[in-house]
């Protein structure tokens, strides 16, 4: 991070955000999209705003589509 | 015979059909269709702790125990929830949601074995550091971090600032917050949420941050 550009995007909010409830209710939905190359962000652009904003839910994606493209078995 | 799902049978995937049959078997077909689970749960869980690995303070036995903790939770919550599963994915998938959000929450109960700082606590001199301002250029943002304090101080409620120290200016975990206040992650990110619109919004309004709130955000 870099000062205020870095503080500015922190705080800046994206009224599209759907929050983590609804993120994580469809949290498979959408990893299975994005790992199918999938267009999910125009989908669903209230789950992708809320996954660039929040570090867990955007943690737990990252790891459930790792999850899908390492997957054993 | 199929558990009782939301979803038809005819419109799942075959190896999510097989998944759903197997759950709904009697007896020992059930329990290896359970072990297998289990072991794929706790495979994954094993991934995710090494890949969180690295940025926590957690390393060898420990992350192991984590690993098996999400694995069996997140077997439980799935029996608990079959009945729930839609088929908008495949099974799998459905099911592996459910081991890493048990990996995030066991990770946020570890951090208060030792916690790098006591919850009441509040750590303002981090705050500059926190955003990467740099130590070097403090006369150019040394007004910006008093306005932010004064912000936090006189925009937000008691509660949104107890979370706002919290997890910015001392560094705690949203997960690790959650447990500590009893709280979920949707109430704690609502109210974060909340809070950074707020001191963006007087931020702006006092010249520090660019005002497009014409723009709507």
């Amino acid at each position: 991070m870099n000062g205020w550009p870095a503080l500015d995007r922190f705080l800046r909010t994206d009224p599209q955000d759907v929050g983590c409830a609804q993120a994580m209710e469809m949290l498979h939905i959408y990893a299975e999209l994005v790992a199918a190359g999938e267009p999910a962000e125009e989908r669903y652009p209230g789950i992708a705003a809320h996954l660039h904003a929040c570090g867990p839910c955007g943690e737990d994606f990252e790891g459930l589509l790792a999850a899908l493209r390492d997957a054993p078995g | 015979m199929m558990p009782e799902v939301a979803v038809s049978a005819s419109e799942l995937d075959a190896e999510s059909a097989r998944w759903l049959r197997a759950f709904a078997a009697p007896g020992a077909a059930r329990e290896a269709a359970l072990a297998r689970l289990h072991e794929l749960l706790l495979s994954i869980a094993r991934r995710e702790v090494a890949r969180r690995g690295p940025r926590l303070a957690i390393t060898g036995p420990e992350l192991d125990d984590v690993a098996y903790q999400a694995a069996a939770d997140a077997l439980l919550a799935i029996t608990g929830k079959v009945g729930q599963f839609r088929g908008e994915s495949r099974f799998t998938t459905w099911a592996y949601k459910f081991v890493i959000f048990e990996v995030s929450a066991k990770i946020g109960r570890h951090f208060w074995r030792h916690p790098a700082v006591p919850l009441g606590a509040e750590q303002w001199e981090q705050l500059p550091a926190r955003f990467g301002f740099d130590p070097a250029r403090e006369a150019e943002w040394r007004d910006l971090a008093a306005a932010v304090r004064r912000a936090v101080n006189i925009e937000l409620t008691p509660r949104q600032r107890e979370i706002f120290v919290a997890i910015v200016v001392n560094g705690v975990p949203l997960d690790a917050l959650v447990i500590r206040l009893g709280s979920n992650r949707n109430a704690i990110y609502k109210m974060m949420f909340d809070a950074r619109r707020k001191l963006r919004a007087a931020l702006a309004a006092n010249g520090y941050l660019p005002d497009d709130s014409a723009r709507g955000s």
